[in-house]
């Protein structure tokens, strides 16, 4: 068995890599949110001075992307690879956003769950001593998420109260082998889990048994316990999602309520901001990680986070064909201190 | 004067029913708005076929041929006149002919409005 392998479906990295830097820039919509105040840059319109939603959300990326670089006082150069994904056909958003970067690129989709899985990736190539420095960055587009996967804004069509708000906005990390910053010690990869819902505006119930699948193999891989923690933090299961999350892990014998939360509930005021169920989309858990949780984490507010992004592996395509939808979460264990 | 009044509520306490039915579709049910769309149409036409809608629209007027229920009716009542007039033919060339004005008009006033406007997110 590879030396690194703990169970089924997780790695401890041996030489755990380092978060050493983050950006996030968010659209208006977040940034009249609760965690305002985390974000790097807050957009003052979803065209962002572009001619379409597709080139803004680019944009997005390519912005992040600098930023990364220079909070984490890096260049281009010194970039290994960047892996990067979204939401739109073709992962258009990260390939032309980053077309100009000259930095090696893996272009990857996990849904919503991009974030997790692209860090998973960094963190491994990081540890595996295949980089010294990759970016990890995704973004979505309520504009953009809206014609990919639902209907036009032109129509202007009534959402279903399960429905959730696809979060405009682009959050990137750093993974390093050097530097300061909070470490990632565990990561678990989560299976394709489908319980055969098929409603696509009620994707946080879709995911949750994903989520819970993924919480509770890394619980059984490594030996941790929700004490081992004091956040775990799912993507975007909104509000729905959270309580079918909460119920199963809980059958499964680890109560996790006290310390779980869900970047698609931290991100809007969902009754001030009329946004239904919560936020969702690849931008979701990337700013609420790259913007509230890491600040979090270098102040020393929270030390132990298993970070759990959730992703819809749905299509367009496949919701009129009448597919159910097979849902994903990827976990990542992140501390401040790696001798835990 | 009376007359005239009432004319005004029937209209809108039919027209409103219609609506209600569709927003309840909306709020209870998975159907898209698209669906929804071509079934309003649909029974529109299958209730004046039937001879019920043509009691809606003497009871409502507008508040029932204005709906989408009203588009389904106006095909039929057209194709039923045309093939009256032409026989069988009357049945492909009567409910467009009949539809002709509010087809072009919403062609006409979909592009002038996409021309005018840019789609924005809810604040």
């Amino acid at each position: 068995m590879a030396s690194k392998r703990l169970g089924k479906q997780t790695v401890m990295l041996q030489n755990p890599p380092r978060i050493t830097s983050t950006a996030s820039i968010v659209g208006p919509k977040e940034g009249k949110g609760p965690l305002r105040l985390f974000f790097d840059n807050i957009i003052e319109d979803e065209m962002w001075g572009e001619k379409s939603w597709e080139k803004a959300e680019s944009k997005l990326i390519r912005e992040t992307f600098s930023k990364v670089l220079q909070k984490g006082n890096k260049t281009s150069q010194e970039i290994d690879y960047v892996i990067s994904g979204d939401l739109l056909n073709q992962c258009i958003a990260a390939n032309f956003g980053l077309r100009e970067s000259d930095v090696p690129f893996f272009g990857v989709y996990g849904a919503c769950s991009t974030i997790a899985e692209s860090m998973s990736i960094g963190a491994m190539l990081v540890d595996g001593g295949f980089a010294d420095n990759v970016v990890c960055i995704t973004s979505s587009h309520f504009c953009s998420a809206e014609k990919q996967f639902r209907f036009p804004l032109e129509l202007g069509t009534q959402r279903p109260p399960s429905a959730q708000w696809t979060v405009t906005g682009s959050g990137g990390v750093l993974i390093s082998n050097d530097g300061s910053g909070p470490y990632i010690t565990h990561i678990t990869t989560g299976k394709i889990v489908d319980m055969g819902i098929k409603d696509a505006n009620n994707m946080g119930a879709a995911m949750a048994p994903a989520a819970v699948d993924t919480i509770v193999t890394h619980f059984k891989d490594t030996g941790f316990t929700p004490e081992s923690y004091d956040l775990i933090l799912t993507g975007d299961l909104g509000a729905i999602g959270r309580e079918i999350c909460v119920e199963l892990t809980r059958e499964q014998g680890f109560n996790i309520e006290n310390i779980y939360n869900d970047c698609g509930l931290m991100i809007y005021d969902r009754e001030k901001q009329d946004t239904h169920a919560g936020g969702s989309g690849c931008g979701c858990a990337a700013t609420v990680f790259a913007g509230f949780v890491y600040k979090k984490l270098m102040d020393g507010t929270l030390k132990n986070v298993l970070f759990v992004a959730t992703g819809a592996l749905l299509s367009p395509v496949s919701t009129q064909q009448g597919e159910s939808i097979p849902s994903i979460a990827h976990a990542i264990s992140i501390t401040t201190s790696p001798e835990r | 004067m009376d007359n005239t009044i009432m004319t005004y509520i029937s209209a809108f306490i039919v027209g409103g029913v219609i609506c209600a039915v569709g927003q309840i579709l909306i709020d209870k049910t998975k159907l898209t708005s698209a669906r929804i769309l071509v079934l309003f149409v649909s029974a529109g036409a299958v209730l004046t076929a039937l001879g019920v809608y043509q009691k809606l629209v003497d009871i409502g007027g507008a508040g029932a041929t204005i709906p989408l229920t009203g588009f389904g009716y106006n095909l039929v009542t057209g194709t039923f006149k045309e093939v009256d007039k032409l026989g069988i033919l009357g049945a492909f060339t009567g409910g467009v002919r009949a539809a002709a004005a509010g087809i072009a008009a919403a062609i006409f006033f979909g592009y002038l409005m996409s021309v005018a406007f840019t789609p924005k997110a809810k604040r």
